[in-house]
């Protein structure tokens, strides 16, 4: 549970817009290396928040509608949603105490 | 707070890689802060064809992925966190990062560079938005449009001929008449016919509505204005040493980069500097690597020495 999950263009919804608690999703793809980067800094941090924030992954190769809805046009965005609604919004490679800080910052 | 290493090293580049591949089989005590980004700037390239040892070529992440698992075979340890501050206590250093504080006897900078920004209107604004420092990752998103390079550079061409592969038209906006690119890189750019140039010319703005529209040109020479459609600009325009933490500790050039002796020290016993970050680096991966051996060599000197 504490992993990032791969969701796709079917679950997007439920899995995030529907989520009880916010939830950081990370648009990346396989021929992004700045997203590879991005990915351990995840793992560390889906593990120290788990169970507060969920994390998810969305390749945007493999899910343009998701992608495209919300007009992603560089990865690795990072977009964290509270409540069905992107409140935070993040694009490339970001320092771990800096996307700490936008964690907290929608926790508060 | 931890009880202390014989070196810390900042920075998980070639420079601060190969710093670390030296330190641990000279078994040091040692541990590498790294942003997360595990390569530095060479893990954005393509491909890297001027590494020796790899006659077809490597892609930068795979490099930079190789040196960090030869580094911490030897037992290099890391974390990930961002340097922000030096403070000196005798001999030893504490060094100040997000993570809390490391003691340390030696300090290597391997910190490398940051993007340079444009600084123009509208840049921030639409950054993700049409607005990518990082044509590998983006230029899917841009096909059969038409897009901007800004830069002459080896980088910049090698994002714009890597564009070519998706977008309609690539024009490369250099300010000045010639590109400084490697020949070799040149050539191939000019005989891609999806490429154009506009020479002696920089962005004055980035407009749009959503994303990015157009771009407003300045012709460097006759001061003509000219605006550019377009749903991408790709800004590739250099990079600045990462040593703003660093100002009133060490001794740095006008533009920031730390001054060191060809040992790679700086006046203070103890802390060197390797690779980009350095004045006069060749901005090489090979060099920077070069750099970080001698760091280590000499660092693990100064600790013999005290």
């Amino acid at each position: 549970m504490s992993k990032p999950v791969s969701i796709d263009d079917t679950n997007f919804d439920q899995t995030v817009l529907q989520a009880g608690k916010p939830v950081l999703v990370d648009f990346w793809a396989a021929w992004c290396r700045p997203c590879l980067m991005v990915a351990p800094i995840l793992d560390t941090l889906a593990e120290e928040y788990n169970g507060r924030i969920s994390f998810v992954r969305v390749d945007v190769d493999h899910n343009p509608k998701t992608a495209a809805r919300y007009s992603i046009m560089s990865i690795p965005t990072l977009l964290i949603f509270k409540n069905g609604e992107p409140v935070s919004h993040m694009v490339g490679v970001r320092p771990k105490g800096e996307l700490k800080q936008s964690l907290d910052d929608v926790l508060d | 707070m931890d009880n202390g290493y014989d070196v810390v090293i900042i920075g998980s580049g070639p420079a601060g890689l190969t710093a670390g591949l030296y330190a641990s089989r000279a078994r040091l005590n040692s541990l590498l802060i790294e942003r997360g980004l595990v390569g530095g700037q060479i893990a954005n390239a393509e491909r890297v064809e001027n590494y020796p040892g790899f006659p077809e070529g490597i892609s930068g992440s795979e490099l930079g992925q190789l040196m960090h698992q030869q580094a911490t075979q030897y037992g290099l340890k890391t974390v990930i966190a961002e340097a922000t501050g030096i403070e000196l206590q005798k001999s030893q250093k504490v060094l100040k990062t997000t993570e809390g504080d490391f003691i340390a006897r030696a300090v290597i900078i391997a910190g490398g560079s940051k993007r340079q920004t444009l600084d123009v209107p509208g840049e921030e604004e639409f950054t993700g938005k049409g607005v990518s420092y990082c044509a590998t990752c983006d230029a899917a998103f841009f096909r059969e449009q038409p897009v901007a390079v800004v830069g002459g550079s080896d980088a910049a061409i090698t994002e714009a001929l890597h564009l070519a592969k998706f977008a309609s038209r690539i024009t490369v906006i250099h300010r000045r008449r010639q590109l400084r690119a490697t020949r070799i890189l040149q050539e191939r750019a000019f005989a891609e016919p999806k490429i154009e140039f506009r020479w002696d010319s920089t962005v004055e703005k980035i407009e749009g509505e959503n994303s990015v529209k157009r771009i407003g040109l300045n012709q460097v020479q006759t001061g003509e204005k000219s605006a550019l459609e377009v749903a991408g600009v790709f800004i590739s325009i250099g990079l600045k040493p990462d040593t703003d933490y660093l100002k009133g500790i060490l001794p740095l050039d006008n533009v920031g980069h730390i001054i060191t002796n060809e040992k790679m020290e700086t006046e203070i016993p103890g802390i060197l500097a390797a690779g980009d970050i350095r004045q006069d680096s060749a901005r090489q991966a090979i060099t920077a690597a070069g750099d970080g051996a001698t760091a280590t060599i000499y660092a693990e000197r100064y600790l013999t020495k005290q």
